[in-house]
């Protein structure tokens, strides 16, 4: 297994995983992940269906509790330590929205702005609307808006309290061409700093040029971890073809 | 946010979604209505005396119609993930049940305020004289039904049959409530002094205490995968 190098070296790495494991019964969905993101990392999560990406997205955003092995968020345990803390920084953007269908999108954005303390009015939501091109839907119920939209919603509601660790799961998905490129941007604007994301996706075409960093997931263990530098989506599909089924073999590029 | 901003946003929410959609309230007047139609059919209230059988048919109605409050709040929060949007936020997630109880508590309250006085004209009831204790039967029963409902109601909403399971799991733990909900409902009723059901008053009040504190203490892990 091998690891990139930090972006921010020294910094405490805003995730750490140790031989994290997760079984739902008797399989295996992740296999002694060992994991570091540093500040500043923007890493792709890639792999085939059933990979074990998801699980890792929601193990670390504390939805499910590892079977085994340490996971630490901004040096924290999430389940022991400060976790209204931990997640204060944290952000998850799913292909499912979290919005409430009967809510105007203002209204959701308002909703969840409160929940993280943001104090949100309906214009600020507004704003954020304007940045994911919603701001002349705003006032309009989520349950009109088609699937592209609901997602653009729900990007804005991601991006709120501007996390400090990202996580996105197949964020691309329902996305048009321009959706694809708001995202695209938010996600350049927002992460330039020391701010991370985590991305599992499968549209590399989207998502490549935002990576610093690629992981490879198979059958719940990483087979690769590199630098994105130097990969188009052609050969990283290449790449990942030649480690399919190579979980367990310790494959590193 | 403050705890009890957490609560009263969580219970906002739900109002406002019910205004909108209107799913659930028509839903459960015309449940709870279904039920007072088909007793008064059953039974001959000009025979049987409506202080007996009366507020076991009042129950049945609220507790019923209660049970589908539940499931619709928490069928929402299932749909789309939303309950991961919850679970995810920086707060504390009692509050998120609070909220729960209040929203849950609004809609059966809503229900009770048309049934009661429809029950009355029905069955030729003068409720007037004995409005004070019996709203005090109602608060204290339904916040108890609507705290251990909703406890309930979480921890089965990650499973797949969820709407199954729910009743299965919540009325025999709401037994005691529900049986002190009908007791004292007689007993107002009937006109009796309040020293006759003092005791299942504090049962009703102690029930709420115990399951409120219990949630309150319990419900992350009831969250929990």
């Amino acid at each position: 297994m091998t690891f990139a190098a930090s972006a921010t070296p020294g910094a405490t790495p805003l995730l750490t995983a140790r031989r994290l494991q997760k079984r739902f019964g008797a399989s295996p969905a992740l296999d002694d992940v060992d994991l570091d993101l540093a500040p500043g990392e923007r890493v792709l999560l890639l792999g085939p269906n059933g990979a074990g990406k998801s699980t890792l997205l929601r193990t670390a955003a504390g939805l499910i509790r590892p079977s085994a092995g340490s996971l630490l968020l901004f040096g924290e345990d999430p389940w022991r330590g400060d976790r209204i803390a931990i997640r204060r920084r944290l952000g998850l953007l799913s292909h499912q929205t979290f919005l409430y269908d009967h809510l105007t999108a203002a209204e959701n954005l308002v909703f969840y702005g409160r929940l993280y303390g943001l104090g949100t009015t309906t214009a600020g939501a507004r704003r954020s609307l304007d940045e994911v091109g919603l701001a002349d839907r705003a006032d309009d119920p989520v349950r009109t808006f088609s699937r592209g939209m609901q997602q653009r919603a729900a990007i804005a509601r991601a991006l709120l309290h501007a996390p400090d660790l990202l996580l996105l799961d197949e964020p691309f998905s329902g996305l048009d061409a321009a959706g694809r490129d708001t995202l695209r941007r938010l996600l350049r604007d927002r992460f330039a700093g020391a701010r991370a994301f985590l991305m599992a996706t499968h549209d590399l075409e989207s998502a490549l040029p935002l990576a610093s960093r690629v992981i490879v997931l198979d059958a719940g263990r990483v087979t690769i971890d590199r630098p994105s530098a130097g990969l188009d989506a052609a050969r990283l599909e290449a790449l990942i073809g030649r480690h399919a089924g190579a979980a367990g073999a310790g494959v590193a590029p | 946010m403050s705890y009890l901003g957490t609560v009263l946003l969580v219970a906002g929410k739900d109002l406002r979604t019910e205004i909108r959609s209107r799913e659930q309230v028509v839903s459960l007047f015309v449940f709870a209505l279904l039920i007072l139609v088909v007793f008064n059919f059953a039974f001959d209230f000009t025979i049987v005396d409506f202080g007996s059988l009366g507020p076991g048919v009042l129950w049945v109605a609220f507790i019923f119609s209660g049970v589908l409050a539940l499931n619709h709040s928490f069928r929402i929060e299932r749909e789309q993930d939303r309950i991961e949007g919850i679970l995810v936020a920086p707060i504390d997630r009692s509050a998120f049940y609070l909220g729960k109880v209040a929203a849950t508590m609004m809609f059966m309250s809503a229900v009770e305020a048309v049934l009661v006085p429809l029950a009355a004209i029905l069955f030729n009831q003068p409720l007037t004289t004995r409005l004070g204790a019996l709203l005090l039967v109602l608060l204290l029963n339904t916040l108890g039904f609507a705290a251990v409902g909703t406890l309930f109601a979480a921890v089965t909403t990650q499973t797949r049959r969820s709407e199954v399971l729910l009743p299965l799991l919540l009325f025999p733990a709401a037994v005691p409530i529900a049986l002190a909900a009908v007791r004292t409902t007689s007993h107002v009723l009937a006109g009796r002094p309040f020293q006759v059901y003092a005791n299942w008053v504090w049962l009703s009040g102690g029930y709420d205490l115990v399951f409120l504190a219990a949630a309150v203490l319990l419900f992350d892990f009831a969250l929990q995968e």
